[in-house]
């Protein structure tokens, strides 16, 4: 061969010539997945704030801060990933909204919003307290992030409740917003067979909140273990129910998605079961497996009622089953869309870059990122329900 | 009691305020919003009309250009890629083509065609470096029942996909029915590569940013063919003004039966094909 483009993928059948270079890669995964984790981790902050499930206060908090956190990541992908970031702010300036990607700067900018509200208010007593009690620097940082006002009567904290929950009626739709909106940027385009379905929103954001609620299992679990301190009951129950009952309904849509275009069997289907049973078999087979037996382990928790150690053991397992099939559900959209050729008439098989800008490490380490600044965001703002005692008591 | 009646009046009237400035707001913002989505050509990305190039003695407002292709005629010489490459500085590698040509191969016994280009391992080989492009002669000792050659570029469409999609609109359409980028604003999401049904589209590995196939835009606003046009040694690629009742181009489509490629994605191609059949997408 004679120096081929570096980026040239190999193909099977036929493919126009520009599609051997195939423009979304490794981040485009990742970043429909970190969006997804924001709306799931939020919903649970939710489902205390607004509907008052008490099981969920011990981690209310702390689901709050995890939000925020991926979704200060959130656009970071999109930005390693343009030709010329230098110039990411055009989208912004001068949005075409007939794009469905002109406004997610704007969507994704009022959650934040909403989001840093919510934790603001949900954190005042501690940045008040502390700005009392710290010292040096971080005195100085928590008095400013007071914003100059230490009220913590219990009639000024009755009205920040007042605050978060408001916040929180509107986060849900806004979290449910971004990411079926995520949905939207792959289901709206009619070039893409494999994109283009009406379901593919509905798919995104339930699969998104199955994530983010495993997530915060997963973290649950993990910190609290860390931390030495105990885990609920309650808490781990509805944590198992709320993602059982999520799973159930994206199971079904996702097989509909399939059901649906099997049975219409449009020309191309042909090479629709390539795609298939070829280069994307093994991520179809994590997600089906991953979520099937996932489904299958959460549906024996609920109805037995196991001792509190093996519930937490294969709460843990269905859950990491869970975020791996819902990464690979990412791929297998992101990836397996480009991979299907728009001739319909081949294949194009996509090589993962392990180094480079765009490659598998930049997607590990900006996926990183998020659990880096919760573990620093923590440690400010602790979102712990017995913070102070613990520590009091450690320091004795 | 008239100091109330006249707090109560104050009141109504800031309400009364109020509701006629939110109003307000809210209608321009959907004038703003529909005026966006309706006009669909020769619009800035903030929806005020486009200034008209700065083009000595042209007036895209006159033209409206359209380009054919006789797919009988064309010999597969490969002569309009190259042509294409180094008139436009396009990338010379066998992955990033404003145009390129289809080679469509029926043998004897087999009901679908085998199609290759230019990106095909042993046409690359046959080629002997990147720069040059060449069909390589694997069906010498085949029994070929038909076959011919297709060139594709981009369709220039009335309602482009890629154009719908761009989020900065630094890709738009003429007044004159080219769709152009401006290179110099393209953020590089490659959203436009995505959305184009003909994947006429790649991202220009040395700018970072989209480009594709302008029916060489500098060259017809000065009287001149595409480089593609020009090179063809027979003829088979056709370009005119549609508005020009004399020109070629609208001989060429009344005197063929002519269609374009993909017609269900409401797209409205412009390039025009004649000897096509179903197997050409």
């Amino acid at each position: 061969m004679h120096g081929l483009y570096a980026h040239a993928a190999p193909y099977v059948g036929y493919v126009y010539p520009n599609e051997t270079v195939v423009p979304w890669g490794e981040l485009i995964v990742i970043y429909p997945y970190i969006t997804g984790l924001v709306a799931g981790a939020f919903i649970v902050s939710s489902f205390y704030h607004v509907f008052g499930m008490h099981q969920f206060r011990p981690i209310a908090r702390f689901a709050l801060l995890t939000a925020l956190c991926f979704l200060l990541f959130a656009p970071t992908p999109l930005l390693f990933h343009l030709g010329r970031p230098e110039r990411a702010f055009n989208a912004v300036i001068t949005p075409h909204w007939s794009s469905a990607m002109a406004a997610f700067g704007y969507v994704a900018g009022f959650y934040l919003v909403i989001l840093t509200l919510e934790v603001w208010f949900a954190f005042r007593p501690e940045m008040v307290a502390r700005s009392k009690t710290a010292s040096g620097a971080l005195r100085l940082l928590y008095s400013a992030l007071t914003l100059g006002s230490d009220d913590v009567s219990a009639a000024a904290l009755a009205y920040d409740h007042k605050w978060m929950r408001a916040l929180a009626i509107i986060g849900i739709p806004s979290a449910a917003g971004l990411h079926g909106y995520v949905g939207f940027i792959f289901g709206s385009l009619k070039s893409r067979e494999w994109w283009s379905s009406d379901l593919m929103p509905i798919i995104f954001l339930l699969s998104a909140i199955v994530s983010g609620v495993a997530l915060l299992a997963i973290l649950y679990v993990a910190v609290w273990k860390l931390r030495r301190t105990e885990l609920r009951d309650d808490c781990l129950r509805a944590l198992a129910k709320v993602m059982w009952a999520f799973l159930a309904v994206v199971l079904v849509v996702e097989l509909l998605e399939y059901v649906e275009m099997f049975y219409r069997a449009r020309e191309g289907i042909g090479t629709i079961m390539q795609l298939i049973n070829g280069p994307l078999r093994p991520g179809l087979l994590i997600q089906a497996v991953g979520s099937a037996s996932a489904f299958a382990v959460l549906t024996a928790l609920i109805v037995s009622r196991p001792r509190r150690k093996t519930f937490v053991v294969f709460l843990t397992a269905s859950a990491s089953l869970l975020m791996i099939a819902v990464l690979a559900m990412r791929w297998n959209v992101v990836i397996g869309g480009q991979e299907l050729s728009k001739t319909m008439k081949g294949l194009i098989f996509f090589q993962p870059q392990f180094l480079g800008r765009e490659g598998i490490l930049s997607s590990l380490l900006l996926f990183a990122g998020p659990f880096v600044v919760l573990w620093i965001l923590a440690r400010l703002l602790p979102p712990w329900e017995e913070g102070g005692q613990v520590r009091a008591a450690r320091a004795q | 009691m008239d100091e109330e009646e006249d707090s109560q009046r104050r009141q109504q009237e800031r309400r009364d305020f109020l509701r006629i400035v939110g109003g307000a707001i809210a209608f321009g913002a959907t004038a703003v919003t529909a005026h966006n989505f309706a006009s669909r050509d020769a619009t800035a990305a903030d929806g005020r009309p486009q200034p008209a190039p700065a083009i000595p003695g042209y007036d895209w407002s006159k033209h409206r250009w359209a380009f054919g292709v006789d797919v009988n005629r064309c010999i597969g010489c490969l002569r309009c890629d190259v042509a294409c490459k180094i008139e436009n500085d396009v990338v010379r590698d066998p992955n990033h083509f404003r145009t390129w040509v289809e080679r469509y191969v029926y043998l004897e016994g087999e009901r679908r065609p085998r199609i290759d280009s230019q990106a095909d391992p042993q046409n690359i080989a046959a080629a002997g470096s990147d720069g040059d492009y060449r069909f390589d002669n694997r069906y010498k000792n085949a029994e070929v029942m038909k076959a011919f050659f297709v060139p594709k570029l981009c369709n220039q469409c009335e309602h482009p996909a890629c154009v719908q999609v761009c989020p900065t609109g630094a890709t738009f359409r003429t007044k004159d029915g080219v769709v152009l980028i401006d290179q110099s604003y393209c953020i590089g999401c490659q959203y436009c590569i995505q959305a184009c049904p003909y994947g006429a589209r790649y991202l220009d590995p040395n700018k970072g940013v989209a480009d594709k196939c302008t029916w060489c835009y500098h060259r017809i606003t000065k009287g001149l063919d595409p480089a593609c046009v020009a090179v063809c040694p027979t003829h088979c690629r056709i370009f005119g003004d549609l508005n020009d009742p004399a020109s070629e181009i609208n001989q060429f489509i009344r005197s063929n039966r002519v269609q374009v490629l993909k017609p269900e994605t409401g797209n409205g191609p412009h390039v025009f094909y004649a000897g096509i059949e179903s197997e050409v997408s």
